[in-house]
């Protein structure tokens, strides 16, 4: 199935789980990745288990965040 | 990347950003093309706090999608030291985690405004230059 990743199309197995997705795309910390589907930010606690279909549009991009000198 | 180059505009701007903000951390995200700065994204400090900045999710990805619809890149993720150099903290290098972001750092801890770009990998931050051109 074709999936839009980060405005990319890319070819997918079908039932993709969005932690399947990230292994895939090398994210190396997905507890600190935020997840898009369909312009619907998902809680961390269903990428086990949301699976993608065809067509779906999924954004992921990670924590941005820091402070001061310490 | 070698060098980030930020037009004096968009510095400009980001001072600004970072005055009016004092004594809380500003934040931001500077896209375009190249290493040459050519949009400034002003984010919400979530944390509202003078020691740590937190970007909000859904204005990430409104960024990201802007940014790409305009054919921009994220170059640096920014934010600003109001009382402190601009060197990463221990937590700066610890949260760099957006692959091939520059990581710029405002201080405003002197009567100048300092500005300094970082790539931070494996835990080690590389001060990379950051040019500022005039438009």
């Amino acid at each position: 199935m074709k999936i839009v990743v980060n405005g990319e199309e890319f070819e997918s197995k079908d039932g993709l789980t969005i932690s399947e997705l990230l292994v895939e795309q090398e994210v190396k910390m997905p507890d600190m990745v935020s997840v898009e589907l369909n312009g619907e930010i998902l809680k961390r606690s269903v990428f086990e288990t949301a699976s993608l279909n065809e067509g779906d549009k999924v954004e992921f991009l990670y924590f941005m965040g820091g402070g001061q000198w310490d | 990347m070698s060098q980030l180059v930020v037009g004096k505009e968009i510095l400009e701007q980001m001072i600004a950003q970072a005055k009016v903000a004092e004594p809380i951390e500003a934040c931001g995200i500077l896209a375009g093309n190249a290493g040459r700065v050519e949009k400034f994204y002003e984010m919400t400090n979530v944390d509202k706090s003078s020691t740590h900045f937190t970007m909000e999710p859904s204005e990430q990805f409104s960024v990201m999608k802007d940014a790409r619809a305009n054919g921009l890149e994220l170059l640096a993720i920014y934010h600003s030291h109001p009382l402190t150099p601009a060197r990463p903290s221990q937590e700066d290098i610890r949260y760099a985690l957006t692959p091939g972001a520059t990581y710029v750092i405002l201080s405003l801890k002197d009567d100048e405004p300092v500005i300094k770009g970082f790539t931070i990998e494996n835990g080690t931050a590389t001060e990379v230059p950051v040019e500022v051109a005039e438009e």
